[in-house]
């Protein structure tokens, strides 16, 4: 059996590794954009935007909302 | 005073008439210290020529991603590598999107697609969510759907879709090193038809796409001649993926100059800040940019980025005593 670790793998704005290195401008860049990859996976995700709030969704590891 | 500054002052605040291609240049090339005197004659322009009364509303989404057309600007294109991808929005989530826009006390709710122009399940999806808004939501439906036969026209106008969104965004000479995929000529027929539909024309554009000063000022003329019943104005957002994604924002001071200029240019319309004004201007421009000739705002979310909440919006306008345009005064 596997265990699901919530570990953030991946930048969730550029796709690129999280652990490798810090990205400072896609976390600055994130104040005003709805994440684009799964943390997890780095699966791309399905995001709608609304006039209030957005949800993304991962087909693997669901959806989150902001 | 500059000599194009007293010129405005007599032409467009004292007669209404706009600043044509030339005028609207040398308003763009006003030196920084000038800057605040241009700003403050294009609020007197709009006080005069609109009244003190701020348009909100609020956009969303049908159909994001996916688009066939190469707007450079555009992180929607199927084209270029940007991670947005393809999604829909169904009609409950569309109407409460409504609903949310309404709560903020916006008038107007417009429903964009990103493609070239609507399909029939596209036509369907608008038919359908538009009914419903109209069910259950006290605010006026506009659209955006791209480039519309007569027929599609037709068809938005029995809807009761009251002002089509169809962005020329940026002059004519410039447009196609912004666009290959369609023309500048066949947005101008879309407008063209909406016009002769009776629905309200809104049309403008995106300022920092690689433009020369001079081709914003013909911009700004080309667009003053459609005469559009509302101009949003966006400031590039450079999004990853797309071929415009490295250029850089525009200099507060450069979109302030031009959302002066605009105001010059067409004193009677309403000119709207929409994207990019939040990584352009910040907070302190914004408010300087109210004080400078616009009279309405997007507030909330935008389509695949974020804005500021629409209470930062509202409690600004609140102290800046704008009164928020009612529903009634739209209709």
């Amino acid at each position: 059996m596997t265990t699901m670790t919530t570990t953030e793998l991946w930048c969730d704005r550029c796709g690129e590794s999280a652990t490798a290195t810090a990205h400072p401008a896609c976390a600055s860049a994130r104040q005003l954009e709805p994440p684009r990859f799964c943390p997890h996976c780095r699966r791309r995700m399905k995001v709608q935007v609304l006039p209030v709030g957005w949800s993304a969704v991962c087909v693997e590891h669901g959806e989150i909302r902001g | 005073m500059p000599e194009i500054l007293d010129q405005a002052r007599t032409q467009v605040l004292g007669d209404g008439v706009g600043l044509d291609q030339a005028g609207v240049l040398a308003v763009l090339n006003l030196p920084d210290e000038h800057l605040p005197a241009a700003l403050q004659l294009a609020h007197d322009v709009r006080m005069r020529w609109c009244g003190p009364e701020v348009e909100v509303e609020g956009i969303v989404s049908l159909k994001t991603g996916g688009c066939p057309e190469d707007c450079h600007f555009c992180s929607q294109s199927g084209l270029f590598t940007s991670p947005v991808r393809s999604v829909w929005l169904d009609i409950p989530s569309l109407v409460e999107a409504a609903k949310q826009t309404a709560a903020t006390g916006a008038t107007e709710f417009c429903i964009v697609a990103a493609v070239r122009g609507p399909d029939a399940r596209l036509m369907k999806q608008m038919r359908e969510g538009v009914a419903a808004i109209k069910a259950e939501v006290d605010i006026q439906v506009a659209a955006s759907l791209g480039m519309l036969s007569k027929e599609q026209v037709d068809d938005l106008v029995d809807m009761g879709v009251h002002r089509y969104n169809h962005n020329l965004e940026t002059c004519r000479s410039y447009f196609p090193n912004v666009v290959t995929t369609h023309s500048w000529e066949e947005r101008w027929e879309t407008l063209r038809m909406v016009r002769d539909s009776g629905m309200e024309v809104c049309c403008g554009g995106i300022l920092g796409l690689g433009e020369t000063v001079e081709q914003r000022a013909e911009f700004a003329a080309q667009l003053a001649e459609l005469n559009p019943h509302e101009v949003p104005l966006n400031f590039l957002n450079p999004r990853p993926g797309t071929p415009l994604g490295d250029r850089p924002v525009v200099e507060g001071k450069d979109a302030l100059r031009a959302i002066a200029a605009f105001r010059l240019a067409m004193p009677r319309t309403i000119l709207r800040y929409a994207g990019g004004r939040e990584i352009t201007l910040g907070d302190l421009g914004t408010r300087d940019g109210l004080l400078g000739g616009i009279n309405a705002v997007i507030v909330g979310n935008y389509l695949t980025t974020l804005g500021r909440p629409a209470t930062a919006d509202l409690e600004l306008l609140d102290e800046l005593k704008m009164p928020v345009k009612a529903l009634s005064a739209t209709l």
